[in-house]
């Protein structure tokens, strides 16, 4: 870490992923926040900075006024899938400096049903990008593993595999949306969406809140005995070469993704390396993503996903569990929300408070990462 | 010849072309066109024709309607699936477009392609840039 105390995750709320009628994405994420005040054992009035914001619903400081007006700094963070983690980073920037002891951040989201329809013209394209049929996200991910699948031997029952490897954990997790296991077959076999890819393969957009307390050095004993060290949050823009979603074209000459650049990054302020990972999260908008984003996180070789996925080795009683709480494609995706959860999620694991889907072997190391449009990533080292 | 962006395409003697950019500074090829370089930040870029002919690279198919905005709503209703894919141009860039074929059986990464126009689904006249397979040549 650079310089500056220890920061560390004291307290951690969410409010269930799924649809939600009639209870509005601001008073998810004021709910989520109170059950992380709660978790922490604090009030509202004992943060004296906050960081938060959604996609698309709405501005997260209003939830002051459902929360208390109690003057605090609170940043609304707009940024895509990296919301949460630009929130994160923010706080821990915050605390880490000594500007701030004791941080709340929030992130949540209500999308309604269907793929998302982002306008090329707010993502700097022609008009003709979407009238054409081009600005699917669907279709860079389809297209990203389709590549991927021939340059690296990945199959479709690995792609199936993952899949189903989240409704199971997810089927475990009281806060996912999608509960219910699905066999490899079902998954295969479903209606094809963007191929390779299935229906079962793909996330939906949906709704969710989560919300973290964090605090610094004297304050985190005093807060709690089983304090989550924040030890790196990075997080990185596409740079020339890489492939992004909502790329009319894209160069011949390659370079690594803003996610293996935002996770080497996080594992050297860390001083921690991939190999001392003992659980991760990583963003799963369809299956091929987690099979990617394993290697590009360090976390394999790539072409290793094949025999890996095929051991068991990413199921939760496995060597690297990953996505232990249903992941995106379980918990569904309020993009403002998804990074928080997966911080979350590694809170309770190596808090041992998981339930059903607690990990049987001893976790001391934890990973999350986000990715999203137009080629953001963020990245957490998680540790006790 | 009504198309759907002048920007995107120039209709030459010897048929249609992209339109892209190039970077004077860095060779750095670009589509659509762009007032800088993307690489190496210089604003001293150029138009270019881009090549008609290139490998797949990758591709996908489009299963279901998209949205509307961003697609238009006739395309919404007259949908039918269609191929999406990147297209490799040697030595310049590689372009996502729409392809003429939609049929997965008959797409695989590497094969000769070549541009052409195609009517935009539910734009009436308007056309749009799409790549073909091109048949094997004896």
């Amino acid at each position: 870490m650079n310089g500056g105390e220890d920061v560390a995750i004291v307290g951690a709320g969410i409010h269930q992923f799924g649809r939600h009628e009639g209870v509005s994405g601001l008073q998810m994420g004021a709910i989520a926040a109170r059950r992380a005040l709660a978790n922490a054992g604090i009030a509202w009035q004992d943060v004296d900075f906050a960081a938060g914001g959604s996609d698309a619903a709405g501005n997260a400081d209003t939830s002051v006024s459902a929360l208390g007006l109690t003057g605090v700094p609170f940043i609304n963070v707009k940024n895509g899938c990296a919301t949460g983690g630009s929130a994160l980073t923010t706080a821990h920037a915050m605390l880490a400096s000594g500007a701030a002891e004791v941080a709340l951040v929030v992130g949540f989201d209500k999308h309604p049903r269907g793929a998302f329809n982002p306008l090329p013209e707010e993502w700097g394209i022609g008009s003709w990008y979407g009238e054409t049929g081009l600005m699917l996200t669907t279709q860079f991910f389809a297209m990203k593993i389709q590549r991927y699948m021939a340059d690296y031997g990945i199959t479709a029952s690995t792609l199936a595999k993952v899949a189903a490897k989240a409704f199971t954990n997810g089927s475990r997790n009281p806060n996912a949306w999608r509960r219910t296991p699905l066999s490899e077959e079902e998954i295969l076999s479903s209606k094809m969406v963007n191929d390779p890819l299935t229906q079962y393969m793909f996330c939906s957009p949906g709704e969710g809140a989560v919300a973290l307390v964090l605090a610094r050095g004297d304050r985190i004993k005093a807060l709690t005995r089983t304090p989550v060290y924040l030890r790196s949050v990075t997080f990185r823009t596409r740079r020339f070469g890489s492939f992004e979603v909502f790329s009319p074209s894209i160069p011949i000459e390659s370079a690594p993704s803003a996610t293996t650049e935002a996770a080497a990054a996080a594992f050297e302020q860390a001083g921690i390396g991939p190999g001392d990972v003992d659980i991760a999260q990583l963003q799963d908008t369809e299956s091929g993503a987690e099979v990617m984003h394993l290697a590009e996180t360090g976390l394999c070789e790539h072409g290793e996903q094949e025999a890996l996925i095929s051991r068991g080795d990413t199921e939760l009683g496995g060597r690297l569990p990953i996505n232990t709480d249903g992941g995106c494609l379980a918990c569904g995706e309020p993009i403002g929300a998804s990074g928080l959860r997966q911080v979350h999620e590694i809170v309770l694991q190596l808090r041992g408070e998981a339930g059903d889907r607690q990990v049987p072997t001893s976790c001391r190391v934890g990973f999350t990462q986000v990715y999203g449009a137009p080629g953001v990533s963020a990245c957490t080292v998680l540790t006790v | 010849m009504q198309l759907i962006d002048p920007e995107l395409i120039s209709d030459t003697g010897r048929g249609p072309r992209l339109v892209g950019s190039a970077c004077a500074r860095c060779d750095t090829v670009t589509f659509p066109r762009q007032s800088s370089c993307r690489r190496c930040t210089s604003e001293d870029v150029h138009p270019r024709e881009l090549a008609t002919r290139g490998v797949l690279w990758t591709w996908t198919i489009q299963c279901f309607a998209p949205k509307a905005p961003p697609y238009l709503e006739t395309g919404v209703e007259e949908f039918t699936p269609y191929g999406v894919g990147y297209i490799e141009l040697p030595g310049e860039v590689r372009v996502e477009a729409r392809l003429t074929e939609s049929d997965p059986e008959r797409l695989r990464i590497g094969m000769l392609m070549e541009l052409t126009l195609i009517p935009v689904p539910g734009a009436g006249e308007k056309l749009t840039f799409a790549f073909r397979p091109v048949e094997e040549e004896q």
